[in-house]
């Protein structure tokens, strides 16, 4: 299974998952996770380069599932919970499902019926998503 | 008695232009705000995170400016303490409305869009503003941007 996230300001504006039941025990998880990204983000004895990174890799591995992360400059988290038995799934293609999450959400934002803050509704979004996370699995 | 109350008529309809005035203003304020943010998310796609606020402030002075007039910002003051003044010698939106001090009174007009666009591109940065902008000679005009402590 495949979970993918989009955070603005702590709560979030889209949540996803590859089965679509189960999602609530997910909130914890990535609840979780954004106190791993705030570390990481606020660069706590880290170097200057992977500061400046957008991508933040594997934020912690648990028993059963790896969650990843990406922060963009406005501020806008994303999350993607991966299944630990996806084994298939390299540090590249994870990179690559972020660049797409970031784009699609850039074509949201610059929408002018798109208020900053609401949850994402667009169909635009939802289908890349989809093919995204249907690669994937 | 007839001038007199053509006197009240006119000032009635000069206090509804004010108004309107500054309504417009105000909105047009408000509509760059809202571009600003979409523009800077597009801008800031690919460039690496700014590691403080200044660096967010050079953005915005080079790449920002260059993408949005094709020009950089010719001088950025600041007093370390959360006050920048950015100086455009020949601001795009003003070059043709004149070159000295001709319709100095309908300038504000042509900001308010631009002061609207850079409060947008910072707060989408986490950088919450108020930026005012001022001209005494066209087209040079300057931006001042206060930044608001969270």
């Amino acid at each position: 299974f495949l979970i993918c996230v989009a955070i603005r300001a702590n709560y979030p504006l889209y949540i996803r998952s590859v089965p679509t039941q189960g999602e609530l025990k997910f909130h914890y998880t990535v609840h979780t996770s954004l106190d791993v990204v705030e570390e990481k983000i606020s660069g706590v004895g880290k170097a200057l380069a992977d500061q400046r990174e957008l991508y933040l890799g594997l934020l912690y591995p648990t028993e059963d599932y790896k969650v990843y992360g990406y922060v963009t400059n406005s501020k806008v988290k994303f999350v993607i919970v991966v299944d630990s038995s996806n084994t298939s799934l390299r540090d590249n293609e994870i990179r690559s499902m972020f660049r797409k999450l970031h784009n699609s959400f850039t074509d949201v934002m610059c929408n002018p019926f798109y208020n900053p803050g609401d949850p994402i509704q667009s169909k635009a979004f939802d289908s890349i998503v989809s093919t995204m996370m249907v690669q994937a699995c | 008695m007839e001038d007199g109350r053509m006197r009240v008529k006119c000032n009635f309809s000069g206090d509804q232009k004010f108004l309107e005035n500054g309504r417009c203003v105000s909105k047009l304020e408000s509509m760059g705000f809202r571009v600003g943010q979409g523009l800077i998310e597009r801008f800031t796609k690919d460039t690496p995170r700014f590691k403080d606020e200044l660096d967010v402030m050079k953005f915005i002075c080079k790449d920002f400016w260059t993408s949005v007039f094709k020009k950089q910002i010719d001088n950025l003051r600041t007093n370390h303490q959360g006050i920048y003044v950015l100086q455009d010698n020949k601001f795009r939106l003003l070059t043709h409305l004149s070159a000295g001090k001709q319709y100095l009174e309908h300038a504000p007009k042509f900001l308010a869009f631009t002061c609207g666009l850079v409060r947008g591109a910072l707060s989408n940065l986490g950088v919450k503003s108020i930026v005012t902008a001022e001209v005494s000679v066209m087209p040079a005009c300057k931006f001042q941007v206060m930044i608001q402590k969270m």
